[in-house]
């Protein structure tokens, strides 16, 4: 079963309804469905294609272009040891060698009990850190080799707690309250100017405060 | 207690006694909560924009000379102006796929200042009647991606965001997106694509560029985190106050990311075109020199793409014009800095393979010339060069970027700086970007390419040419 569960219909739903179109919430459904499943399979982009008015190959053609989302099994815990320059000027590639040899896989492998998934990536943005990794996108800086072993120790006992299972990006999402919301705005209805500045061009008056005649504001 | 001191909580950052705009909360552990920011003036700069007409608030971010600090430098006052009147709905989208090779900041400014980038949105959007944010973040910042959510969530709670904002007829909306790996949607054509739901491929441009097409076929503003983040203090203390920090070109502060062979890399906050390079890697406010016993032998100015510079050039002010005269750019506030010890080839060669992997593949001299690029200096690293192998990598480049490829100066070869940007046969600056590894290391240390080829191992690298080489 890796249609979306009904929670996560609801979920995709009011994602969904954040866009003026929904083909823009393809990426985020994908990362859903991979938070959902570990990977992206192909009974979730037929779900995602359902969902957003669009074909599965439209879905699956978008999601291929982008390195986190995964099309077959990867480990529990995705590590990512970053080599690019500044990492690799203070020992990016020898912490991804000893990563290798701990782990028993190459980059790109993933180890026999189905736990690890190591990858060498491109810059995470922790330059000043380095050398850095990722394990579900959850950073750890300037690691030595024995910091290494010990998280990936600590991933084998029971995990950590700030790293939850791969698939789950953020965990706090963003929600709009009914009535709270300015409304999505889509691009073909045609649209009148926006009143705070057809206001301003019609009165030439600095509009701080709302309230005047107008009746919006409260 | 000294100064400047690591702020824990902001790994990298350091909190000196230079000026403050962009990082002030940074030193607060909680910096991210709407608690700390309403008690540190936080959403003050909307209610002073909000007492303020649109085109006024336009009128000073024009007139503050706010640049872009996603890379381009372009003035965002300036880009602001070119959304043609009367097409509604125009929209906002903010970039916040930070991916260049070396570049850590709009990172930090998302996970320890959430409410100040949602602010600057709210700004943005006020003074252009912008119809609804889009807020694009990398996919692989999780934590930026919760800092943000949360802080949306709360601001919509206290009436910052959605309808009738603060009780005014000002309404829009902020989504909260993200993308899920891939450098080059970090191009803002791009960036529109994948919003759109599509692979993350450029746009052709000129003719149309995003402020007259963008999202959905509609005028559409994109602009750098960094960029809108400065926009609240702004409003606060209006142009002239701005101006006061930098130099008439490049006002203002920016958050520059210096890592590498340093006694101290990190994050700081500089002003533009005051801070010198060699005020960044020696002083004792900011790195405190090369890492000890050793010396500087090249560095990256501006990110993975910049041209790179020696020695000579440690006395340039970070600003934008005499950069791109010396011959490279500031980019994205990304310097990267090595020491004697680093093989000038090997460091090239890391910095064109990420322009390989990264490439997207609609242009042809880009995917196919970055991977040739990559091929090529593998097996020069690997000893299986061959002597014409310099030549055809300078051939491959100038089918990316046809030309004098931007440099700098190497007087003891009498060779002139070649000023910023390159040409390029290619829709974006990912393909040309691929080239400035290569022509600067070649220019400089081809004797190191040439050991490698001819397999003299007994030739060190060092810091200049070895007597009698040519």
């Amino acid at each position: 079963m890796s249609r979306f569960s009904d929670a996560n219909v609801a979920t995709a739903e009011e994602i969904i309804s954040r866009y003026p179109v929904k083909k823009s919430a393809l990426i985020p459904l994908l990362h859903l469905s991979q938070e959902q499943n570990g990977h992206v399979t192909d009974d979730a982009m037929r779900h995602i294609a359902e969902l957003t008015d669009t074909t599965p190959a439209e879905v699956k053609g978008t999601g291929s272009f982008y390195e986190m989302f995964k099309f077959h099994p990867v480990g529990t815990y995705m590590v990512n040891v970053c080599t690019n320059l500044s990492c690799q000027l203070l020992g990016g590639e020898e912490l991804l060698d000893h990563a290798e040899k701990s782990l028993g896989v190459k980059a790109g492998g993933t180890t026999a009990d189905g736990m690890f998934t190591l990858e060498d990536v491109e810059c995470i943005a922790a330059c000043t850190e380095a050398p850095c990794l990722q394990v579900n996108y959850r950073y750890r800086h300037r690691i030595t080799t024995d910091e290494f072993d010990q998280m990936i120790a600590d991933l084998r006992n029971g995990g950590l707690d700030d790293i939850p299972s791969h698939g789950t990006l953020a965990q706090i999402r963003q929600t709009i309250p009914d009535g709270m919301g300015a409304g999505i705005v889509p691009p073909e209805q045609a649209r009148e100017e926006p009143v705070w500045l057809a206001r301003n061009r019609a009165d030439d008056v600095p509009g701080s405060v709302a309230g005047g005649d107008d009746g919006v504001g409260s | 207690m000294p100064t400047h001191t690591y702020v824990p909580h902001a790994p990298g950052y350091v909190d000196n006694d230079g000026p403050k705009i962009v990082t002030s909360r940074f030193p607060h552990e909680d910096s991210y909560t709407l608690e700390r920011s309403e008690a540190t003036g936080g959403y003050d700069g909307l209610r002073a924009a909000l007492a303020k007409k649109p085109s006024e608030v336009h009128d000073e971010v024009r007139e503050a000379t706010v640049l872009g600090r996603g890379g381009a430098g372009f003035p965002a006052g300036v880009k602001w102006g070119f959304m043609p009147p009367g097409k509604f709905p125009y929209y906002l989208v903010v970039n916040g796929d930070e991916s260049e090779p070396g570049t850590y900041k709009d990172r930090l400014l998302m996970e320890r200042d959430p409410h100040q980038l949602i602010e600057g949105c709210l700004i943005t959007c006020y003074a252009l009647g912008l119809a609804q944010c889009f807020l694009y973040v990398r996919g692989e910042m999780a934590l930026a991606q919760e800092r943000i959510a949360q802080a949306l969530n709360d601001a919509y709670a206290n009436g910052y965001v959605g309808k009738n904002i603060l009780g005014t007829d000002f309404s829009v909306d902020i989504t909260l997106t993200w993308g899920a790996g891939a450098y080059i949607v970090g191009e803002e054509t791009a960036l529109i694509e994948s919003l759109e739901g599509n692979r993350g491929m450029p746009r052709l441009k000129p003719p149309y560029f995003p402020a007259a097409i963008g999202l959905y076929g509609q005028p559409t503003i994109v602009n750098n985190v960094e960029t809108l983040a400065n926009l609240p203090w702004l409003m606060l203390n209006g142009p002239s106050q701005y101006k006061t920090y930098g130099s008439d070109d490049s006002p203002g502060t920016r958050m520059v990311a210096v890592s590498g062979h340093l006694n101290r890399p990190g994050v700081y906050e500089i002003e533009q075109g005051v801070t010198t390079f060699r005020d960044l890697f020696y002083g004792d406010n900011f790195c405190q020199g090369i890492r000890d016993g050793h010396e500087l032998k090249m560095f990256v100015p501006g990110g993975g793409s910049a041209p790179w510079f020696f020695p000579e050039q440690v006395d340039l002010p970070l600003e934008a014009r005499p950069v791109g005269a010396a011959g490279s750019m500031l980019g994205s506030g990304a310097i990267m800095v090595m020491d004697e010890t680093t093989d000038a080839v090997k460091a090239a060669l890391r910095l064109v393979r990420f322009y390989a992997r990264e490439s997207c593949g609609k242009c042809t001299p880009c995917r196919e010339g970055t991977t040739w690029e990559e091929r090529v200096l593998q097996r020069i690293l690997d000893g299986e060069g061959r002597p014409s192998d310099i030549d055809m990598l300078l051939d491959i480049a100038d089918n990316i970027s046809p030309g004098p490829y931007p440099n700098a100066a190497y007087p003891d070869e009498g060779l002139e700086a070649i000023p910023f940007p390159p040409k390029q046969t290619t829709i974006c600056p990912l393909g040309p970007s691929s080239v400035a590894p290569i022509t600067s290391t070649i220019r400089r240390f081809r004797h190191e390419y040439e050991a490698k080829i001819t397999k003299r191992d007994s030739i060190p690298v060092t810091a200049a040419p070895v007597e009698g080489e040519s």
